[in-house]
């Protein structure tokens, strides 16, 4: 077995898979090193977290993956779990003789790569490698579609990027082991497999900038931003922590804590895409305690839609986009969220992350500008994406309540939106906090019904009602430093466009006669979150939403938005775009359905000034969502 | 030879182990994963689980000599052996730790007490049988093993 070893790694990839066993029972220890070892991998034990800790900070590319027992003495094997996350990005697989489903959730929303039952057997054990090379796999595609050169990138990016001219400037020491070996040799250890897409990406630079697309956006952007794949040894990580309690929760941002830190070769993005590793420990720990109370379901409807760049990333980025403040907490909740959908194999996991994230966030406040160009990016593009997402996964969603992520696009299922507004309503039980939202909805639609109709007479917001509003804006992104508990927060807007649903659906007779039937119902969320939006006026996050709301609607069908978006003020020439809209229909039930959703966020009243200009020009906001998309689903929403 | 009806002997009591569920597949993965480097690997385990599990039955034991009992520690010490019992194959020993922590769980004391004697008395039994199965089995000595028969 061991003898499979000196033979090259690239043939017998999985051959040679160094992987680390922690297990407090030294019984265990042996019977799984004995079966490692039959399998040919290389196996290292350990009988205490805190050693396999330090053997895994001492040389972060020396195992490929780890296996931990669940209960062990020293620390939880959770524990360990986060800590591996934070620290190093290896897939992790958690073991015990403990099969109950509510221990496994928690090892998958920790992070766990699989989990086993004890008694293991060797088949069990022959497959494992598997996660090592998707690990790979993903983090190749996840830098490709989330175009962030974070340290998603396996070891042989680092490697790589040493190559690469501008590599020197992150640590070379560990990194260059096996990749580096392994870009020089063509195939040092687990070349084949395990490296597929690092060597793919390497042996493509090395030959040149082949069609390899990794290669070219990564390399590329690795050359640009001169960053490699980051490895967060221990004093970096301390360094890190120690930047962001100097700032302050609430206002940490990736910016910050880079200057803070004065590490020169590190860059924003590798301080963001920790810090959104670190948001998730940090929620996780949260949500823990919270998890019972606090409806991550909710969030994640706005969230879950999208995967990668998750609806939430979008919002988050566009309404970050509007205000600098928001922005950078918001950004970083989207990104929380894309890392966290992206990491994480369960939608729940990652809509409590998400959630949480909002959470942990409002200590935190804005962080600045995450790299604000991904994000403006993201958002445009996911924004349509996560339009349709969001509809799809309150849509689909809704019955889960808890799970709202279902990020598919479609059109069909605009008509769903209005549905899902229905839904919603399953979310207001679900969500205990915000069901403010629904009394204030009611009010509000009424007012904005009649505005609908008649033309928006700028529809007061009450007070109180902003309060729900803001809160709710607040929830979804979370991140900005809403007064709302995070948990609300996070609820909030699950809840508000329940509430609007209910209150479209009470109020429903103003809206349905006055337009379409599809408009009806999307028009008073709509009109509701305008008022809501102008009572919150003091949330600056709603003033990025707000704006996110704008580029929406411009994608959409900006008619409607534009309504949607300029509650306030923009009532009055929102009453023509609106009503124009509302009568041209297509999407715009769809739109507003959308909008109802996203709104709960957006309101601000000051956003909504911003409106009226954005209404007209409508479609042509700064941030062009593809319309089609939209049309699609107005189209399909117009079913209704 | 005499290896044989030696062999036929280990044979059949290994049989009887797994028919009395004393012992279950597990413990034929352990034999399983013997090989040169591990000839006598099964042996080795179970002589180690014999030793941390005996710890864990005094720990047990200390732990229920007065009120008030410390649940968390007990069930942390049952947990354990439930872990290392199930590494090894040891059956019986398995169940009757989780009625424990089942008993535990349901705050009975006296059923926890009880199913303690149990779980004691399923050890003393599957030890009892290990050794002399083991001593056998080193007697017969595998085919290809170079082991001198006692």
């Amino acid at each position: 077995m061991e003898s499979s070893f000196s033979s090259p790694r690239n043939d017998t990839f999985p051959a040679g898979l160094r992987v680390l066993v922690v297990d407090d029972d030294p019984t265990w220890l042996k019977i799984l090193e004995k079966m490692l070892k039959r399998c040919s991998y290389e196996v290292t034990t350990c009988g205490l977290a805190r050693d396999a800790l330090h053997l895994l900070r001492q040389k972060k590319d020396g195992y490929d993956m780890v296996i931990s027992d669940v209960n062990m003495p020293d620390m939880d094997g959770f524990r360990l779990l986060e800590h591996l996350g934070l620290e190093m990005d290896l897939p992790v697989i958690m073991m015990s003789v403990d099969g109950e489903t509510s221990r496994v959730m928690r090892g998958v929303q920790h992070g766990a790569c699989d989990y086993l039952l004890k008694p293991i057997r060797m088949k069990e054990l022959r497959n494992i490698w598997q996660h090592v090379f998707r690990k790979k796999i993903h983090e190749i595609r996840d830098i490709e579609s989330h175009e962030s050169l974070e340290g998603i990138l396996g070891v042989g990016w680092k490697t790589e990027n040493r190559k690469k001219p501008d590599r020197n400037r992150k640590k070379p020491k560990k990194k260059k082991n096996r990749t580096e070996s392994l870009i020089r040799s063509g195939s040092d250890q687990y070349d084949e497999g395990y490296f597929l897409s690092a060597d793919d990406l390497t042996s493509s630079r090395k030959r040149k900038d082949v069609d390899n697309k990794y290669d070219d956006k990564d390399f590329a952007d690795f050359s640009s931003t001169k960053k490699a794949r980051v490895v967060w040894s221990v004093d970096l990580h301390q360094k890190f922590v120690k930047a962001v309690h100097h700032i302050g929760f609430d206002k940490v941002g990736p910016k910050k804590i880079l200057d803070l830190m004065n590490v020169p070769w590190l860059t924003r993005e590798n301080v963001a895409s920790h810090l959104q590793k670190y948001r998730l420990y940090l929620s996780r720990l949260q949500k823990e305690n919270e998890l019972k109370s606090s409806c991550g379901g909710m969030k994640h409807s706005d969230y879950s839609s999208k995967d990668a760049q998750g609806s939430f990333g979008l919002q988050n980025s566009i309404s970050i986009q509007q205000s600098d403040a928001a922005h950078g907490s918001f950004k970083v909740s989207g990104d929380n969220l894309v890392s966290q959908r992206v990491g994480t194999k369960s939608h729940e996991s990652d809509i409590e992350g998400i959630v949480s994230e909002p959470v942990a966030e409002p200590k935190k406040g804005s962080n600045g500008n995450i790299s604000d160009p991904q994000k403006t990016r993201s958002p445009q593009m996911d924004f349509n994406n996560s339009y349709a997402e969001t509809k799809k996964c309150l849509i689909g969603n809704v019955p889960d309540s808890q799970k709202i992520s279902t990020p598919q696009v479609h059109p069909s299922h605009s008509i769903a939106l209005v549905e899902s507004e229905v839904n919603f309503t399953e979310f207001e039980s679900a969500i205990p906090t915000k069901y403010s939202w629904n009394e204030i909805p009611l009010n509000k639609a009424q007012k904005p019904l009649i505005q609908l109709n008649s033309g928006f007479n700028k529809p007061p917001l009450p007070g109180p009602h902003s309060h729900f509003q803001v809160d709710r804006v607040q929830s979804i992104p979370s991140i900005s430093s809403r007064p709302s508990t995070a948990e609300e927060d996070v609820t909030g807007p699950a809840k508000s466009k329940p509430s609007y649903s209910e209150c479209i659906n009470t109020q429903g007779s103003h809206v349905s006669p006055s337009t379409t039937d599809s408009f009806p119902d999307q028009i008073k969320s709509c009109l509701v979150n305008h008022q809501v939006s102008e009572a919150i006026s003091t949330s600056t996050a709603n003033m990025e939403y707000q704006g996110f709301n704008l580029n929406c609607i411009t994608d959409l069908e900006s008619a409607q938005r534009n309504l949607i978006m300029g509650s306030a003020s923009p009532f009055a020439s929102l009453d023509d775009g609106f009503q124009i809209c509302w009568y041209q229909g297509d999407c715009y039930g769809m739109n507003l359905g959308l909008q109802n959703i996203e709104f709960p966020e957006y309101n601000d009243p000051a956003l909504v000034s911003e409106v009226p200009a954005h209404l007209y020009d409508a479609l042509r906001f700064d941030y062009p969502c593809e319309p089609s998309e939209y049309s699609v689903m107005g189209q399909g929403l117009f079913i209704s | 030879m005499e290896g044989n009806s030696l062999r036929e002997q280990v044979a059949a009591m290994r049989q009887s182990l797994f028919d009395e569920e004393i012992l279950d597949k597990q413990f034929v993965q352990m034999e399983e994963l013997e090989d040169v480097h591990n000839p006598n690997f099964a042996e080795e385990l179970m002589t180690l689980y014999f030793r941390d599990s005996s710890k864990l039955l005094v720990s047990v034991e200390k732990a229920l000599e007065r009120p008030p009992y410390d649940a968390n520690i007990l069930d942390k010490f049952l947990h354990q052996l439930k872990g290392s019992s199930a590494s090894v194959g040891a059956n019986k020993v398995r169940i009757e730790t989780n009625k424990m922590r089942e008993a535990l769980k349901a705050e009975d004391v006296e059923r926890t007490k009880s199913q303690f004697q149990l779980v004691k008395r399923a050890h003393k039994t599957l030890k009892g049988k290990m050794e002399p199965y083991f001593h056998l089995l080193r007697q017969a000595g595998p085919a290809d093993a170079a082991q001198p028969p006692e």
